[in-house]
């Protein structure tokens, strides 16, 4: 009889990588108008590149203005007809569109992970089905407008413009199709120009669900066919989600003219880590608060408040936990950290980390290997942050958290409330009766106690301050997309 | 006294540890994990049927699980009540599978202490080379902090050179908190294992016990510097659950927690389920159970 000795075994997850095979993408996309793809009217087709390879997955053409024109035309003369159906009707398309998605969902989310570079994790477990939920959730509002907007009359607004970012690009677009084809809005949505694919693949979800032609189209771009599509006669709302600037110009272009406009736009949310707090799940919050999706997430808890008297702790144990985060090929199962979406957004993700060590912060990065090719950066922390210094200020927009800290709950308050943002926040305590004190005194859309980054379309979403205006998802997401008759 | 508890939150607990039940555990990582597995594995038959025959039986299993697949180790230790110990001891010598005892009035302990020390003396004595105790639950529920610890520090010297796992019973304490003060007590009074349910309650090492104890396991390491192993037994069933707490030890407290120095998983049913994973492995088809001996 043997004995085995009894060294320690070391043990590594092999490569997971999820198949692309089953994928059908097409080698070239046209705009969706009408119903069915086309040519653009002056010929311009751009590659989707995996950020993740640098690799080229599919061409897709942009919008310019003669097709933004041409698909308002289209949107205008399918409003009355789809506004004229009963609710529950609009609802089976809307339905429909949800189990596609869901039907869809694997081939949805390796696509979303090849053209956005997120952890596959995530757009398999997070993206699509909240996508696939939110037009459910609309779905089921589609006959109870009266009752979304109470006791009044209600009536849909007429064309909408959707102007979607890449950090959540199926997502988003759920967030802004679902309710508006719900109240009876026809919609001209224009995925962002480094993630578009997902887009494309539900204008063909729309023609299987036999979507009425021209109550949805889908006019890929870059800022050029976004600032056309504002600007174009014949909308009636424009729905954004980005960033702060191109905010402030859209807002501009639609001064004085008798257009709806909800945007949705940048945050440097405070999470808020008192000493009641459950520190090891707090961890877990922090991180999931700012390097879920790489930090491209607009309500990323980017300025971590952390009190005094267990910062010391707070610190230690996340870096810790930072250690263990496998950074790497976004479609293995076991990816915690993806890659960054573009070399534009790489560019800004390390000039501010620049600022911040220049500024002196104390910054760590993890030392994790990163691919040769493609996009990347590990994950990093600063310690030693004053209020003043950018990285406390601007957006990152990138797997960077920046640690402060705090004496008091009303110092905690005050330091939440010194920006000019206003997006989301955390709180983290065992103290209910503070949470609620805390809540309440914070000027953010979006408070989340004990968790972070959790999203649901029955609750609404949005901002204060710059970081936007109007609500999306749950009741408060249909009044933007309606108008109130009496 | 009044009683302090670290604060832990259970909907975020529950949400790390069905997170880390989603890794991606496939081809060599899997035959690595299972061959883990059972290494660290007590191989444990706790029933008032057992018999000295029934305990040569699962000894011979314990040394050589699965004889058609050599590079399958032995598990680490075979966990028996203190009367078959001298059996279990006498048909494991010189195999290197370590005689495990469950002691202390097992699973209630509802005795006297002076009968938890015999328990234990009787067991060592007999050749237990690793004691199984249980706390105190009367003890603990009724916030008698100091009675826990007293008992598991007469009985860590009750075990002399024997190794000591304590078992907190997870099930019956009422919160991850308690789950958490219970493990830190252990701790603080010498537990070389805390182990995480005696296999007899309503409920077992779920993946949200094991994961609030490991890291009490290693939030005390830190501060102490002693190293203290964790053992998950209870309702690990088959090798889906037995690789999941693997990947919680793995990424709570590190590699160098995946030995049988300082990992045991306690189970019976599981192994069988391994060795017949671990052929789907080589051979691309599923193995019947007929394939392995039950024990």
């Amino acid at each position: 009889m043997t004995v085995e000795p009894r060294q320690a075994l070391v043990w590594d997850y092999a490569p997971a990588p999820e198949a692309t095979d089953h994928l059908r993408l097409r080698d070239r996309y046209g705009l969706f108008i009408a119903g069915e793809f086309h040519e653009p009217a002056v010929p311009r087709y751009e590659p989707s590149v995996n950020p993740a390879s640098e690799e080229p997955i599919a061409e897709v053409a942009w919008a310019g203005p003669a097709d933004v024109r041409r698909a308002v035309e289209v949107a205008r003369a399918a409003q009355p007809r789809w506004a004229a159906l009963p609710g529950r009707e609009r609802a089976k398309y809307i339905f429909r569109i949800a189990r596609l998605i869901q039907e869809r969902a694997r081939e949805l989310a390796v696509t979303e992970t090849l053209d956005g570079g997120k952890p596959l994790r995530e757009s398999r477990d997070v993206d699509i089905p909240l996508a696939a939920a939110h037009f459910f959730h609309y779905a089921g509002w589609a006959d109870k407008l009266r009752y979304g907007v109470v006791a009044r009359e209600v009536a849909p607004l007429g064309v909408v413009a959707q102007i979607v970012p890449w950090n959540f690009p199926l997502l988003m677009a759920a967030w802004k199709l679902a309710p508006a084809l719900a109240c009876g809005n026809t919609a001209i949505l224009k995925p962002a120009e480094t993630t578009p694919l997902t887009s494309l693949l539900l204008a063909e979800i729309c023609q299987e669900a036999e979507l009425p032609e021209g109550v949805v189209a889908i006019l890929p771009g870059d800022g050029a066919t976004g600032a056309a599509l504002v600007r174009a006669p014949g909308i009636d709302k424009v729905a954004f989600t980005g960033s702060t600037a191109v905010g402030r110009d859209i807002q501009a272009a639609l001064a004085g003219r008798d257009i709806a406009l909800t945007l949705e736009l940048g945050g440097k949310s405070a999470n808020i880590v008192f000493e009641d707090a459950a520190i090891d799940q707090a961890v877990e919050g922090i991180v999931n608060g700012i390097f879920f999706n790489q930090g491209h997430v607009c309500c990323a808890g980017s300025r971590l408040l952390v009190q005094e008297s267990v910062a010391e702790e707070v610190i230690a144990k996340l870096w810790a936990r930072m250690g263990r985060l496998r950074v790497g090929d976004p479609l293995d199962k076991n990816t915690d950290v993806g890659a960054v979406n573009s070399a534009a957004q790489l560019e800004r993700i390390e000039e501010l980390v620049r600022a911040g060590e220049d500024e002196g912060a104390v910054r760590r990065s993890v030392a994790c290997e990163l691919p040769e090719r493609g996009f990347w950066f590990a994950p990093t922390m600063f310690t030693d942050v004053s209020p003043v210094h950018r990285i406390a200020v601007e957006e990152i927009f990138g797997p960077v958290v920046s640690v402060l800290t705090f004496r008091t709950v009303e110092e905690a308050i005050a330091k939440a409330n010194n920006s000019v943002y206003g997006l989301a926040a955390g709180i983290w305590t065992d103290k209910g009766a503070k949470a609620f004190q805390v809540a309440s005194a914070l000027r953010a859309g979006v408070v989340w106690q004990n968790t972070y980054n959790h999203f649901d379309p029955t609750a609404a979403f949005g901002g204060y301050k710059e970081s936007g205006f109007g609500r999306e998802g749950g009741p408060a997401g249909l009044r933007p997309y309606l108008r109130v008759v009496r | 006294m009044s009683r302090r508890l670290a604060h832990v939150d259970r909907v975020g607990v529950a949400e790390r540890a069905a997170q880390l039940g989603r890794r991606s555990i496939k081809t060599t990582a899997k035959q690595q994990g299972i061959r883990i597995a059972v290494s660290v594995m007590d191989l444990t038959t706790l029933e008032g049927s057992d018999t000295a025959g029934k305990v040569r039986q699962l000894c011979a299993k314990a040394v050589c699980p699965a004889p058609t697949l050599p590079e399958i180790p032995s598990v680490a230790a075979v966990c028996v009540y203190p009367s078959l110990v001298g059996v279990a001891r006498e048909a494991l010598a010189g195999t290197g599978v370590r005689t495990a005892s469950v002691a202390t009035g097992f699973p209630a302990g509802q005795v006297s202490l002076a009968a938890k020390l015999r328990d234990t003396g009787d067991a060592v004595q007999d050749g237990a080379q690793e004691v199984d105790m249980v706390i105190s639950r009367e003890a603990f529920l009724a916030g008698d902090d100091a009675r826990v610890m007293h008992e598991i520090e007469a009985v860590r010297e009750a075990c002399g050179e024997a190794h000591l796992k304590v078992i907190i019973e997870t099930a019956e304490l009422g919160s991850y908190e308690h789950v958490r003060h219970a493990s830190m007590l252990a701790m603080e009074a010498g537990a070389d294992f805390i182990k995480t349910s005696t296999g007899k309650a309503a409920a077992g090492a779920t993946p949200e016990v094991c994961l609030v104890m490991l890291e009490a396991i290693r939030d005390y390491t830190e501060r102490s510097g002693r190293i203290v192993g964790f053992k998950a037994a209870g309702g690990v069933s088959n090798t889906k659950a037995a690789l999941h707490r693997l990947v919680l030890v793995k990424e709570t407290l590190g590699d160098e927690w995946l030995t049988p120095a300082r990992l045991r998983i306690g189970a019976s049913s599981a192994l069988n389920d391994l060795l017949m994973q671990y052929a789907k492995t080589q051979t691309g088809r599923y193995a019947r159970g007929e394939d392995f001996s039950l024990e």
